[in-house]
Formats: C-alpha cells, structure tokens, sequence
C-alpha cells in the first residue's frame, strides 16, 4: 500500500479538481479532443524535460512509495499520469472561473465577448 | 544543466509562447492569473507532500537549495525547491495556452463553461450559457 503514495496525490489532484466539471459546468470532457490537442505537445516537452532530469539526477523517486512501474526504463508511471492530470486540472481551474465570472479567456470568437 | 537553469530557461520559453508564438496572452488576462492563485496553492499542498515525505526526492547540486527538505528557506517553499514553482508555471501556463489557442481556431470552441449549477435556475446570468446562446 505505502507503495501507492505518489498515486495517492494524483487521486487528490483528480477529485479535488473534478467535481468543477459536474458543478462549475466546466465542459472539458466535451471538449477532450481539444484537450488532447493541447496536452500532447506539453506531454512531449516535459516527458523529455522528466526524463532528462532523472538521467542528469536532478531527481529522484522512492522506490518504497512509487509504484516501480517505468516508461522507457527511466520515468516512473506516476510521472506520466501527473503530466496529464494536472495540465487537466489547470483547464478545469480556468473553465470554472470563465463559469463563474464570465471572464473573457481569449479563445472567443470577433464579437462574442461576454 | 541544472534543475535551477532548466527552470528558469523553461519559464522564459513559456512566456514567448503565449506573448509571442501563439499570441494567447494569457499573461495579461486576469481570469488566468485568478486561476494561476488557485492552482499555485493546491500546487504547494500536493508537492508539499511529495517533497516533504520525500517520496520525490532532489540533488542538492541540481537546485539552489540542498538535498534535505525543509518547510521554509534555503531554496524551499513548502518543503518543495522553488524551482518546482517555475516548472509548475511553465507546465500549467503552456498547456492553457495550447487549450486557448486550439479554441481559437474552432476546435471545440463549444460546449462553453457554465453556468454554474447553483445559477442554472436564474437562466441569463453574466456567464455564457452552456450553448452558447
């Protein structure tokens, strides 16, 4: 179980960020291709920016709370869900303050500014 | 490199990004930096709790600080280098300028956000409407 720290603290990101899709009326899941769009190249640029890091030794993972489940021999499994979920979280944040102010974010279309 | 040089090169490409290449100018909108303050707190909560227990763990020859984490000083904020808050920055900043700029171009532009469920009853507040409408 201790093994499942790290996976803990997604889990946190997810349910404390989430419930603004079902209150906040985020509409990012209706929008997840979108989403993917937005994510894969920041997914690419960070894998590469984790993957040097761990090689130059910049950081390091507890093997005793991480899964030991790696991609491409280095990054841990948890490393690629946090560059997912968060980045998810972040789009959800800024949705529900657009659902709750009315704010203008820049994506709207000439003359459509709330 | 180290992390510290990483970090800090990663939050000046970030900043082109937006101002520049994509021209989302998120940096000059207040509904992002209203967000940025929300997620920047839970950011210090939840890598508070990965660097304080040391479930991550980082070379003292990499940051400003040194390898023993501690809640406040030396190179740390809540127990995390402050190198992690430009990578933060750098991640969260890069993926909402993707998100804007994919919008922009009409990709699901729509459904919008909001409104919030607790207004849904009133109909026409200051919130676009779910369809757009």
């Amino acid at each position: 179980m201790p093994r499942l720290a790290y996976f803990g603290v997604l889990v946190f990101i997810v349910v404390g960020s989430g419930w603004l899709e079902v209150v906040m009326r985020t509409n990012v899941l209706r929008r997840s291709r979108r989403f993917v769009l937005a994510l894969a190249p920041v997914l690419a640029l960070f894998l590469i920016w984790d993957a040097y890091a761990i090689a130059a030794g910049h950081w390091t993972f507890d093997p005793d709370r991480t899964t030991g489940v790696t991609l491409l021999g280095s990054i841990p499994l948890e490393e690629l869900v946090f560059f997912v979920v968060v980045p998810f979280a972040a789009v959800l944040t800024l949705e529900a303050v657009r659902s709750a102010r009315g704010w203008s974010v820049g994506d709207e279309p000439p003359g459509e500014q709330p | 490199m180290t992390y510290t040089q990483l970090a800090f090169a990663g939050v000046g490409l970030t900043i082109l990004l937006d101002l520049v290449v994509l021209r989302t100018r998120l940096l000059l909108r207040r509904v992002f930096w209203v967000a940025y303050a929300i997620v920047v707190f839970f950011q210090l909560v939840t890598n508070g709790v990965l660097t304080g227990f040391e479930i991550v763990q980082y070379a003292g020859d990499s940051i400003v600080g040194t390898d023993t984490p501690r809640f406040i000083g030396a190179g740390r904020i809540a127990y995390a280098p402050f190198e992690d808050l430009l990578f933060g920055f750098a991640l969260v900043v890069q993926t909402l300028a993707w998100w804007v700029w994919w919008g922009r171009r009409g990709v699901q532009y729509r459904p919008l956000a909001g409104p919030p469920r607790w207004r849904s009853e009133t109909g026409s507040g200051s919130a676009p409407s779910a369809d757009g409408t």
